[in-house]
């Protein structure tokens, strides 16, 4: 964990003004008292493109105070360059700890992967999403998705299912795949894979979703039902290479596979990098142990 | 023809509708009522208020004036232009169904036939995907598409095709009305004579009650057992369709079914 600073003091504490914070964690507020009902904000400029997760930095920065401990990960690695620049930049901005152990975290930012080890109460997770609406796709006037939405009109959700089955003999969504939260609202879970999907049901800590450049923010309150939509004879099941992770040995983490070299050599390795870490330090050790690619945790003095 | 209808009681009471886009009067006053099982045909010229008293009727406008007594299958009475928006999308799915002119307003052109189909049963709650294929397969078969086209989008299929598709979608939760906008027009001579053919016969056998709006005084022959004619956004004649037809009493249903005569 790194220390506590004094923030730079040429930006507001956060980096957005108070008066921004605010109107954030308002519709915060609300956002977290209808669950997965997607409440509009006027989103700021960030100094980042849309599409880099200013969305899930303007939440990250509006609920962020001096006492947190702040973890953030792209793909489940703390340490691609995106991941790195987010954590610098709310280092400087704010003067928090940061972290890349999930268990020190309060709160977490992350694209595209929900951590292995399971949250616990009083943390945050807060998401970064591209498209914050499920029914986009299928229907591109925002006037009737809202509609649909209100009367919890869903057919169509389901029709992009039927058609994923009727052409494919089963669901292939693989990821951002869609749920159904608190019995109401069909939600987007952010492009994190269908894996990740049973960790957000009933999950003790708070998840949070930040869409910049669409201007929504949504959440789930913990221990709240996030059911993934599914038929009665095509359930859902949240997929994940039946390999194990080349470097722990882990047979039920998700994992990314990694080319080595240009003859057609490959490895499987947990996508999540500080569980990974945590079972090698616990001295697990799979087929490719000692690999190269198995680098200690930046902010470790080892 | 209507023998059986009259004993029953309407499932549709239409009473002094009237809607104005700004200055206009597109429907004036308009009352009639539909029996349970009737086919009603409206006929009158381009403009005449047709579509427009369609749209009121499946709650899609709100007329100034007037009511529109619906009696669903669970025997409760509503009026149509004043149910609430969640009760209405659930009545439109499940007691009746709209047939556009345009294919195009009434599917969905790249789902497949069978997404098109079973759409509202899923909207209605189904959740079998086995079971709801099986039931957009045979409501194809019934509209004479061929099954291996199940998988194929709207948007490669015939106009008449089309048209058939549509009536599919609408009729697989078996609503008790269908309202019909012209659902033979741009289509050629043969492919209307068989889509006629098609919901003749759909209609009888499940005993629904249709109104189908149409320029076409044979279609209004072929198929409805009553029939109102519009001018000018008023109904000015009303009667069983073959009395209309063969003796109408309005100066303007005489002058519309001359001028067919001569054509
Ligand atoms: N949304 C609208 N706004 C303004 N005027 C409208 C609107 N819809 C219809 N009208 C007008 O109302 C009148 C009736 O139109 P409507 O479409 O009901 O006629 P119709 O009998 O269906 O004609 P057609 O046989 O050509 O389809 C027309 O004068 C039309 O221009
Ligand atoms: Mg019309």
């Amino acid at each position: 964990m790194t220390p506590k600073a004094a923030h730079d003091p040429d930006y507001n504490l956060g980096y957005l003004d108070e008066q921004t914070k605010r109107m954030i964690r308002r519709a915060l507020l609300k956002a977290v008292a209808i669950p997965g009902y997607q409440v509009p904000f006027a989103s700021r400029e960030m100094p980042l493109a849309y599409g880099w997760g200013t969305g899930g930095m303007q939440v990250t920065a509006a609920v962020l105070g001096p006492d947190d401990v702040l973890k953030v990960i792209d793909q489940g690695a703390d340490d691609t360059t995106n991941a790195v620049s987010i954590r610098r930049f709310f280092a400087r901005v704010t003067g928090v700890r940061t972290t890349e152990r999930t268990v020190e975290a309060t709160v977490i930012q992350t694209r595209h992967r929900i951590p292995e080890q399971a949250l616990t109460e009083g943390q945050i997770i807060v998401y970064q999403v591209p498209q914050p609406e499920p029914l986009r796709k299928l229907e591109p006037r925002e006037t009737e998705t809202r509609r649909m939405h209100a009367l919890a009109d869903y057919g169509l959700m389901h029709v992009k299912l039927y058609e994923d089955i009727a052409r494919h003999g089963r669901i292939t969504l693989s990821y951002d795949y869609p749920v159904l939260v608190n019995g109401r609202y069909v939600m987007a879970p952010s492009p994190i894979p269908s894996f990740d999907n049973p960790k957000m049901h009933h999950s003790p800590a708070l998840q949070l979703f930040g869409a910049g450049r669409e201007k929504r923010i949504y959440a789930i309150p913990p221990y709240t039902e996030v059911r993934s939509l599914d038929f009665e004879d095509h359930p859902f099941h949240p997929w994940r290479a039946s390999n194990c992770c080349d470097l722990c040995g882990a047979a039920d983490s998700y994992l990314d596979e990694v080319v080595t070299d240009d003859r057609g050599g490959r490895m499987f390795v947990c996508s999540d990098t500080d569980w990974c870490a945590d079972r090698r330090e616990a001295g697990h050790r799979g087929r490719l142990a000692g690999h190269a690619l198995a680098t200690p945790r930046a902010d470790d003095p080892a | 023809m209507s023998d059986r209808a009259i004993l029953d009681v309407p499932i549709l009471d239409v009473t002094g509708i009237g809607v104005r886009f700004g200055g206009l009067n597109a429907v004036k006053d308009a009352t009639f009522s539909l029996w349970p099982g009737e086919v009603l045909a409206i006929v009158g010229e381009s403009g005449s208020g047709k579509t427009t008293l369609l749209r009121t009727l499946a709650g899609e406008l709100a007329p100034d004036s007037g009511q529109a007594l619906f009696r669903t299958r669970a025997g409760e009475v509503v009026d149509i232009p004043r149910l609430a928006e969640p009760q209405r999308r659930a009545l439109a799915r499940t007691e009746w169904g709209f047939v556009h002119q345009n294919p195009r307003d009434g599917l969905r052109m790249a789902v497949s036939a069978g997404g098109n189909v079973g759409e509202r049963l899923m909207a209605a709650g189904a959740r079998h995907w086995g079971h709801i294929r099986a039931e957009a397969a045979a409501w194809l078969a019934r509209v004479e598409i061929d099954g291996s086209r199940i998988d194929d989008p709207p948007r490669v299929f015939s106009g008449g095709m089309q048209q058939r598709l549509q009536i599919a979608r609408v009729l697989v939760t078996e609503p008790r009305l269908v309202l019909m906008d012209e659902p033979t027009g741009g289509l050629d001579v043969s492919v209307q004579a068989r889509l006629l053919d098609l919901i003749r016969t759909l209609v009888g056998e499940l005993g629904i009650a249709a109104i189908i709006v149409t320029h076409d005084l044979a279609v209004a022959r072929l198929l409805a057992d009553r029939m109102l004619v519009m001018q000018q956004g008023r109904i000015v004649e009303a009667g069983l369709t073959d009395q209309v037809l063969d003796d109408p009493q309005h100066p303007y249903s005489q002058l519309l079914v001359s001028s067919v005569l001569q054509a």
